[in-house]
């Protein structure tokens, strides 16, 4: 089934919540796509805690408090989530585009806004000689089916909260040992005191080092070697699940056609539209002469695109510019 | 002006000279070295990793809990691994040599 809106925007941190409002405004109804499990992009998932100093009248916000403040302002506008994917395919249709992810959902619009930031979030790969033949085989980076670990050997690596969280959930039922390089742990408290709590009862083990090797040995198994302060050990497993965080990349926006400036999308600075018609690029993916990289850039770049987005949307139409501070219609649809 | 020595990820050893208003990340990329510094500098990622060369691990600032545990996401992690973005170049760092670690 193909949905149908207005505009697809591709992620849904702080910028391109926001352009939610200012379409919102010119009634234009969007979808975001986001492969993350949550919204809020990168202030949501990097410094959820950290303080941003520099959002005009908010002498101090936290990455979370900004994401939630703008699910609540565009919350009027009722936008679509498709999150936990990542958007692969676009192309053109006679309405406009239709957009598919990776996991099939697909949505038709009649404009595509990319606010993807930094790129897309993936996980983190161990630098590890040829891991990528053992891959989806004995190496998992996410897990989607726990069941297939039941009775085997485990080696998670890592020590922040997937990390702990899987060691103690898969040490039910299954032979689970957890590397770090160090005996302390970025996790929760919680899930902290219970891994620790599952090694005195012996239920997991604990081994201090890095991966540095991996081989292949009979019976589908691997070959795991590591090195804590240069000294080299070896340990045999069915299955290494790397827990290293997530890191950023571009992804396959970069196959789109659009002209690029090292691997920022290029646009003009009156409609933020990219070399291709109808698709626009705002926050920090774009680049044009004099980009800062800030969020009220993005904030800024959000309400000029909504303009020309309009246009597409209703061509037989006039945009009127109003306040919202005046405007009764405009509060209609606000709900205020 | 004071100097850096850099050596980057393929061996190869170049001099630049710092401000000491900037942090080591920023004058590294500012410079054109390939540090990706992802998160901007506000220790949220690991992606500005290096290592400081053994003469002087003991004339930086000791890393805070934040660094420490943002330490975790990278690799091959050695006891002189530090996060460039959390080190401040002052004067008296005159000369010190880092070393670009690896992706």
């Amino acid at each position: 089934m193909t949905d149908k809106t207005d505009v697809v925007i591709i992620g849904a941190g702080p910028v391109g919540l926001f352009a939610v409002f200012e379409l919102g405004l010119l009634n234009i109804k969007c979808h975001l796509v986001d492969n993350l499990d949550k919204v809020g992009g990168q202030c949501a998932e990097l410094y959820p805690e950290k303080p941003i100093y520099d959002i005009p009248s908010r002498p101090v916000v936290t990455g979370q408090e900004l994401t939630d403040e703008l699910i609540k302002q565009i919350n009027p506008f009722k936008p679509k989530f498709h999150l936990n994917q990542q958007v692969e395919k676009i192309a053109k249709t006679e309405y406009g585009w239709i957009v598919e992810t990776n996991i099939g959902t697909k949505v038709e619009a009649k404009c595509i806004v990319v606010a993807a930031g930094a790129g897309s979030f993936v996980p983190r790969k161990p630098p590890i000689e040829n891991i990528e033949n053992f891959e989806n085989k004995n190496v998992f980076y996410a897990i989607r089916d726990k069941s297939i670990f039941k009775n085997k050997k485990i080696l998670i690596a890592g020590g922040g909260d997937s990390a702990l969280d899987w060691t103690n959930e898969l040490s039910k039922d299954s032979n689970v040992t957890l590397i770090h390089r160090r005996k302390e742990f970025r996790a929760a408290p919680d899930s902290v005191s219970k891994m620790q709590e599952l090694e005195t009862k012996g239920k997991i083990k604990f081994l201090k080092g890095q991966i540095k090797k991996i081989s292949k040995i009979q019976d589908s198994r691997i070959m795991l070697e590591y090195e804590n302060d240069d000294e080299k050990s070896n340990i045999e497993v069915d299955y290494l699940l790397p827990f290293f965080g997530l890191k950023m990349e571009l992804g396959p926006i970069a196959e789109w056609g659009l002209n690029l400036h090292e691997n920022l999308i290029k646009v003009d600075t009156e409609k933020f539209q990219t070399s291709t018609p109808s698709i626009f690029a705002i926050g920090d993916i774009n680049w044009y002469p004099g980009k800062l990289k800030l969020i009220l850039s993005g904030f800024h770049e959000s309400a000029l695109m909504a303009q020309e987005v309009f246009k597409y949307c209703f061509p037989d139409k006039k945009n009127i510019f109003r306040y919202t501070t005046s405007s009764k219609e405009l509060q209609k649809k606000l709900g205020v | 002006m004071p100097k850096l020595i850099i050596t980057d990820r393929s061996g190869k050893k170049s001099e630049i000279e710092y401000d000491s208003n900037f942090t080591l990340m920023e004058t590294l990329r500012d410079n054109g070295y390939d540090i990706e510094a992802s998160c901007g500098g506000c220790c949220a990622c690991a992606t500005c990793h290096v290592y400081i060369d053994e003469k002087w691990t003991n004339k930086l600032k000791n890393m805070d809990d934040d660094e420490e545990s943002m330490l975790d996401q990278a690799f091959d992690v050695k006891k002189n691994s530090r996060l460039s973005c959390q080190i401040e170049l002052s004067g008296e760092l005159d000369g010190l040599e880092i070393e670009i670690a690896p992706e």
